[in-house]
């Protein structure tokens, strides 16, 4: 468990590092979620929201024509791609945008890295009538375009972010700005485990409904707990999900999948753990790829949700005491994975979960036929057509949609 | 004391505001980044922020943004920090350094103290990193005889207000709005308010900062704050100027108008 001496710690991690003008905001929404926390009001009408929007609880599909791959081990997919909005973050963004509400203020704003996080803020921000922007690094805005349209037709203002990488930790940066700004009237909705204290915590919890829904399906369906679990980690919000309700099975093993790119040795990936090392990013102490000044570098991955120099710092406990381990995946991997159980099953995954297909695939091998592996299937791939298309020669450039 | 106390008691005499600016290093390349903070220091400024370039700066508006990833795509290295803050030291003014957590981190907490200590600094603002966080540092401020310098803002609590200044030794820096960096068309009363609620409880030197970009502003904040800070308005001499040499000019002309609004203000 974590270590909790100090509060917003998790070891050696986490904290608060953050200017002075938005502590009060980070105190004012720690104690609304400590309220909302044991508020049977609150707590009822998520869960309302969870079973009548959502369609929670997310089905567990077994996939033994895609585990043929896995040599023979039991393959569970945790189907968080069937969500409205087609992933997890809406776990997230529905509690937090509930928690606007209560707080009193009108207006969220989010970043976004593959579109799913915004398309699932400009979602809540409809649904409860709040004011939404989505700040989204410009070239991610180019490789998800699909994703900036529907969150402009879900009435979000959608501000691509041009300066630093034009990825998702620039788009970070510009929401803190617009958050120290406007911080009277607006939450910023942070959509991963990462960020000051108490989102680590509290992204986590709204997702912990992941692992304790498939922690029960798995041994309703196999009788026993699951060897490994495994999740792709970009920021990290799936995997703490699905891993926190498994942390105390000490039989069952926690393994993230991080982007591994073109390779480690080729400089460009997202793999904090294999590349990177301890230091402070968006607020939180975690593992960041730096170079030796202690400037970000930038990250790499086919997968825009993985695209992230620095990683959710309960991962960085977990990788420190051993409980949980940490592989990294190349695009090529992940891509074939994603071909692998499009054909073998009939199920389009998101790019940044088949990293943790192809991780399944990995384990599933070395755990042999007697092995059984859960997996967070934590999006669907439509939004990633485009890429795989073009990645597979399955049309001429220029000839794509988006 | 540090030189930074010495000089901010000095103005306290001379019955005036203190000139802060603040340039980063290596903007727009290390040698001119030092020439522009001499410049500043023979114009009439009494303190130098030296800013640190981050990849992340967000706290920074877009002036300081831009500055920032021209100087690092320019190759500047934490090291050349060091050779400024001497440069400026020798000009004649107390120097700070102005710099988000994670450079400091990376270079290790002790070592940078001592460092800094070593090249004539004579504290640290660090904008991202609340003494809440900062027990490391403040040890090693303490042994090097730097000052460490937290920010308080117009949503501070009473309570952040005493537990803040109470860290901070050569002046408190007040920002005088919830914001980034950058020029703003008014400083505003939350200013006023922030530094009559830090007076409350704490007597060291309030600087205000952010928005500050004419002698007018400048006089008004003179009128209640013991410090000016000024530092995207400096920044967009040198970004504007279509020679470095006139860049140079633009700006001391800037600092002696700020410097005579500082005069101007004072009532205290």
């Amino acid at each position: 468990m974590m270590a909790a001496e100090h509060p917003g710690r998790f070891g050696a991690y986490g904290g608060r590092f953050v200017p002075e003008a938005l502590v009060a905001a980070l105190e004012e929404l720690d104690e609304a979620r400590l309220k909302a926390a044991t508020d049977p009001a609150f707590q009822g009408e998520l869960e309302r929201l969870h079973r009548t929007y959502t369609g929670r609880p997310s089905i567990l599909t077994e996939v033994p024509r895609f585990a043929e791959h896995a040599g023979g081990a039991r393959v569970l997919l945790k189907r968080e791609d069937l969500n409205h909005t087609g992933s997890h973050k809406i776990n997230n963004v529905l509690g937090q945008a509930l928690l606007t509400r209560r707080m009193g203020k009108s207006r969220i704003i989010a970043e976004t890295g593959a579109g799913q996080h915004g398309v699932a803020s400009a979602t809540a921000a409809a649904l409860l009538g709040l004011t939404c922007t989505v700040y989204m690094g410009e070239k991610d805005t180019r490789r998800q375009a699909l994703n900036v349209a529907r969150m402009r037709l879900l009435g979000a203002e959608v501000v691509p972010v041009a300066h630093g990488s034009a990825t998702l930790k620039d788009a970070i940066n510009e929401a803190m700005r617009d958050w120290v700004t406007n911080v009277g009237d607006t939450h910023y909705l942070i959509g991963t485990v990462t960020g000051p204290h108490p989102f680590p915590e509290m992204v986590r919890d709204f997702h912990r409904i992941i692992g304790v829904e498939a922690r029960a399906q798995v041994l309703d369906l196999v009788g026993r707990l699951p060897d490994a679990v495994c999740a792709c980690v970009g920021g990290g919000s799936n995997a703490m999900g699905i891993f926190h309700r498994f942390i105390d099975d000490a039989s069952v093993r926690l393994i993230g999948l991080e982007a591994g790119g073109e390779g480690i040795e080729s400089g460009h990936h997202a793999a904090r753990f294999s590349g990177g090392i301890p230091g402070v990013l968006h607020g939180a102490q975690t593992y960041v790829l730096q170079d030796e000044d202690g400037q970000t570098l930038p990250s790499h991955s086919v997968s825009a949700g993985l695209d992230y120099p620095s990683v959710g710092p309960e991962h960085a406990f977990l990788r420190d005491s051993g409980r949980a381990e940490y592989r990294p995946i190349t695009d090529k991997e992940a891509m074939d994975a994603f071909a692998l159980l499009c054909r073998t099953e009939g199920i389009l995954p998101a790019l940044e979960s088949a990293h943790a297909l192809a991780g399944a695939l990995e384990v599933g091998r070395e755990l042999g036929p007697e092995g059984v592996v859960l997996v967070n299937l934590s999006g669907r791939g439509d939004k990633d057509v485009d890429t795989a298309a073009r990645w597979f020669g399955l049309v001429e450039d220029g000839e794509s949609q988006s | 004391m540090t030189r930074l106390s010495d000089v901010l008691a000095r103005t306290r005499e001379e019955e005036r505001a203190a000139l802060v600016g603040y340039l980063p290093v290596g903007y727009p390349d290390v040698p001119g980044s030092i020439e522009a903070m001499t410049a500043v220091v023979e114009a009439g400024a009494d303190v130098i922020e030296v800013g640190v370039p981050y990849s992340d700066p967000l706290m920074d508006g877009p002036v300081i943004q831009h500055a920032a990833e021209t100087a690092l795509a320019g190759g500047v290295r934490l090291r050349d920090l060091f050779t400024a803050v001497r440069a400026v030291a020798d000009a004649g003014a107390a120097v700070v350094v102005m710099t988000y957590w994670n450079p400091v981190l990376r270079y290790g907490v002790e070592r940078f103290a001592a460092d800094l200590a070593a090249a004539g600094g004579s504290g640290l603002i660090t904008p991202d990193l609340i003494p809440d966080e900062a027990s490391e540092w403040l040890e090693a401020a303490k042994r090097h005889h730097l000052d460490p310098i937290f920010l308080v803002a117009p949503s501070s609590t009473d309570e952040r207000l005493a537990l803040t200044t109470a860290a901070t030794s050569g002046f408190v820096y007040a920002a005088s709005t919830m914001g980034v960096t950058g020029a703003r068309a008014s400083v505003g009363d939350a200013a006023h308010v922030l530094v009559e609620r830090t007076r409350k409880v704490t007597d060291l030197p309030v600087c205000v900062g952010l928005g500050v970009s004419d002698r007018e502003q400048a006089a008004q904040v003179a009128g209640f704050a013991d410090g000016v800070i000024v530092g995207s308005a400096l920044v967009r001499q040198l970004a504007d100027a279509a020679a470095p040499a006139d860049g140079l000019a633009g700006l001391q002309a800037v600092v002696r108008e700020l410097a005579l609004g500082a005069r101007e203000g004072h009532t205290r």
